[in-house]
């Protein structure tokens, strides 16, 4: 992290964006800042940009450890785990409940929203910082806090919590039941306060969307990601305050004696399963929109052509947004609901396909004729679309109430939902990272080492999770912990294909190893400086210093066309900046 | 002039975008249409409409549930229906001050600061009684634990009350600028859009919860 804030950085609390102009101190002051400002206590979006994604990376090697731990669990039940030990039956619950907790929340939100909206969202629209940068400030501290506790809850007595990310009660609201009182009560307070941290930054993102563009830069002339990112954070603020309303409930159950969810004493737990799904199906786009938008970007860029159908794009967006609050309940289809409300949510479910099929295909249509070069960041954005379509047709059929009865639970849900995931969290990350990256510390990554990363991550991605597709068709159940407890489930054939998912997942974390060692070659040996524009993308970020100096833009940019002019036959250079004023 | 829109510190309350200026000029800066920090308010605004639709509809689920006659529990005390009815008036009437305050600082008007102080005052005067009624209820036995009405009464309307405190605080916050003349007309539209938030949408708990 040393490279990248050697530019001269304030870190005061500058009022970045000022539209009242009445507040204007923290300009004109040049000392360096101490070590704690610079990097702990900074309102600089690209410093907070930072913090997030550390953060988030960080968060992911628990998780990541969390999966190695209870996979070789799977594998080779009751054995010693290399660096774990032996796994109990609570441990194994408690690993997979805070491995899916982390990665949603701590990894997938942080890095994909918060990291690269922060680091984006300024630069992309043209202006010098967010709108409320202390806010910002704030956001990145609370979500530290909530990380801390979240790491807490695994140290107190009793244990990490265990009733699966979900928190289904009577499970998660009894500790009579879930056994860890602690555990549960500061699991639930650390996923609250994450969403405050996301929260303060959701209203900086849309805020400064609306008030800080460039000049000329109309709202359609927006780069992709941006509007992914802004749209993401609406459908999260739209539909996160049920899931508080329902987190305060399971609190006061948890602490206080309340009953809300607990049928024994006329308390309704399905009640939860809607507070929380409400919440939970938009949250999958809420991840998954930003992935788009930046593969979208990376896919106009590196095939040299204009993105296809811009607006249409955009318009599926929005129709995605507004159909995801409709398709909670098919998560709840062998939870008791009524049969009529399950065909309306299967046909809604079924609905919200077409449009993210229609992202796909629209960026199939960019790629086609044009000329493509496969760099690392536009293997990733490749593989991104490649690999999501793998979760998104599995989708269909369990977005079917009536395949859903069978499919419920079963491994076939856990590969189809890693399929989503895995592609937005992880080839998100690695597709944002090793694109913008040079923007972010002004140097180049490897592309060997980066095409090596690549594919030994990828092959063992899809390792894991295609036998889980079989063992889940055969009836594996998702929450079990040692299938040797069950004679059918204990047949070699089936045990084989969980070996294998277990291998699939070793190799891919060995993978990352070329990723550090690219990290290190690029930034400590080679240091190959970026340039500007690295890539010759059209967009305002690349127009600015690699890396963007406090204040980000030497002049403010003026904004004449939209981000996508790649190849126009009337001009010599094959791209043209949004910020290059026309030949007069 | 519409509501949303702002009265600029140089005077200038029309703020349309401008156009791609011609290159050789240096870029200026956007007028937003609406103002920062009202804009900001809104987006949270949004997320705090839509938690309280989750408490009320949770509510809603749980009282359909049971039967008409268990709801309240009969052997618990009755909510005090007409000295909440009186609070509600005076927190409306708060409302609507701290409005007009809004509207007369920005005309410039002297009587902005002395409305928002009586706003403020009836606003908090609404918080002091809603928090005896609370003293009265527990003191006649009625408990968070005591039924799923009780938990949901105390959650709901402890929920208005905490939001009441939290948009007091920043706009006392706004009024002590006031007092300085240093407040913008943005800041305290601020303020005033999130207590019309807290306002408008107690009504709609008093008659689901009370009534």
């Amino acid at each position: 992290m040393s490279q990248t804030a050697t530019h001269h950085d304030h870190g005061t609390a500058t009022q970045g964006h000022d539209a009242h102009g009445h507040d204007s101190h923290g300009h004109g002051h040049h000392e360096e800042p101490g070590f704690i400002k610079k990097y702990l206590w900074s309102t600089d979006h690209k410093m907070i940009a930072q913090q997030y994604m550390w953060t988030g990376v960080a968060m992911a090697l628990i998780g990541g450890y969390l999966a190695y731990a209870f996979r070789m669990q799977l594998a080779f039940p009751g054995k010693f785990i290399p660096a774990y030990g032996y796994m109990s039956s609570l441990q194994y619950n408690t690993a997979v409940t805070n491995h899916g907790t982390i990665m949603i929340f701590w990894f997938a939100m942080p890095v994909l929203i918060a990291a690269f909206g922060n680091f984006l969202i300024p630069l992309m629209i043209g202006c010098d910082d967010m709108v409320f940068p202390r806010i910002n400030r704030l956001s990145y501290q609370v979500f530290l806090l909530s990380a801390i506790i979240l790491i807490a809850s695994f140290l107190v007595p009793g244990g990490g919590f265990n009733g699966a990310w979900t928190a289904y009660p009577p499970l998660s609201g009894n500790s009579e039941y879930n056994m860890a009182h602690w555990g549960s009560t500061l699991w639930v307070l650390a996923v609250a306060l994450e969403f405050v941290a996301f929260l303060l930054g959701g209203i900086n993102f849309i805020t400064t969307a609306m008030n800080s563009r460039a000049p000329g830069m109309r709202l359609w002339d927006m780069p992709l990601v941006v509007w992914m990112i802004v749209i993401a954070s609406i459908l999260f603020m739209a539909s996160v305050g049920p899931l508080i309303a329902g987190a305060v409930m399971l609190l006061f159950d948890q602490n206080f004696g309340t009953f809300f969810f607990a049928p024994e004493r006329g308390g309704d737990p399905v009640l939860w399963q809607h507070l929380f799904w409400f919440f939970g199906h938009p949250e999958v786009y809420v991840v998954l929109l930003p992935a788009m938008g930046m593969s979208g970007d990376i896919i106009a860029t590196f095939s040299r052509k204009k993105l296809f159908a811009y607006k249409t794009l955009l318009y599926t967006v929005f129709g995605t947004g507004i159909i995801s609050f409709f398709v909670w309940a098919h998560h709840q289809f062998i939870a008791g609901i009524d049969p009529r409300m399950a065909n309306i949510f299967t046909v809604t479910t079924l609905i919200i396909s077409v449009p993210i099929a229609e992202m796909c295909f629209l960026f199939i249509a960019t790629l086609y004729g044009g000329s493509i070069t496969l760099t690392v960041p536009m293997l990733w954005g490749l593989a991104f679309v490649g690999e999501f379509l793998l979760g998104g047709v599995t989708g269909i059929f369990l977005g079917a109430s009536g395949a859903d009865i069978f499919f419920h639970d079963s491994y076939f849900v856990v590969a189809h939902f890693h399929y989503t995931f895995v592609p937005i969290a992880i080839i998100g990350f690695f597709m944002g990272f090793t694109y913008w990256s040079p923007k972010m510390f002004g140097l180049m990554l490897d592309e060997t080492l980066g095409k090596i990363h690549f594919w030994i991550t990828i092959v063992g991605f899809n390792m894991i999770f295609i036998p889980l597709f079989f063992t889940g068709l055969w009836g594996d159940h998702r929450r079990i912990y040692n299938y040797n407890n069950f004679s059918e489930l204990a047949r070699p054939e089936l045990q084989d294909l969980r070996i294998i998912a277990t291998v699939g997942l070793l190799i891919m974390i060995s993978a990352q190893v070329f990723f550090v060692i690219n990290l290190v070659k690029s930034y400590f040996v080679t240091k190959k400086k970026a340039g500007d524009n690295p890539w010759k993308a059209n967009t305002l970020e690349w127009q600015c210093p690699s890396p963007p100096p406090h204040g980000n833009f030497a002049t403010m940019p003026n904004v004449y066309r939209g981000p996508y002019e790649y190849s126009l036959p009337e001009r010599e250079s094959d791209f043209w900046p949004q910020n290059e004023p026309p030949a007069a | 002039m519409k509501f949303w829109e702002v009265v600029m510190p140089d005077g200038n309350s029309d703020p349309p975008s401008p156009p791609p200026s011609p290159p050789t000029q240096t870029p200026q800066r956007r007028r937003p249409l609406v103002d920062s920090a009202v804009l900001g308010t809104l987006a949270f605004i949004g997320t705090e409409l839509m938690f309280f639709t989750g408490l009320l509809s949770a509510y809603n689920i749980a009282r359909a549930r049971v039967p008409a006659s268990i709801w309240p529990p009969p052997d618990q005390p009755r909510l005090p229906v007409e000295a909440t009815a009186f609070n509600s008036v005076l927190l409306v009437l708060s409302g609507v001050l701290v409005l007009a305050a809004v509207e007369a600082l920005k005309r410039d008007k002297k009587f902005a600061l002395p409305t928002a102080v009586v706003g403020w005052l009836l606003g908090a005067a609404f918080v002091a009684l809603q928090g005896r009624e609370w003293a009265d209820l527990l003191s006649q036995g009625m408990r968070m634990q005591s039924s799923t009405h009780a938990s949901f009464f105390y959650l709901i309307v402890g929920t208005h009350a905490l939001h009441a405190i939290g948009a007091l605080a920043p706009m006392a916050w706004v009024i002590g600028r006031m007092a300085t003349k240093t407040a913008t007309v943005g800041q305290l539209r601020a303020a005033q859009v999130f207590w019309a938030f807290v306002v408008l949408v107690w009504p709609v708990v008093y008659v689901m919860v009370y009534l």
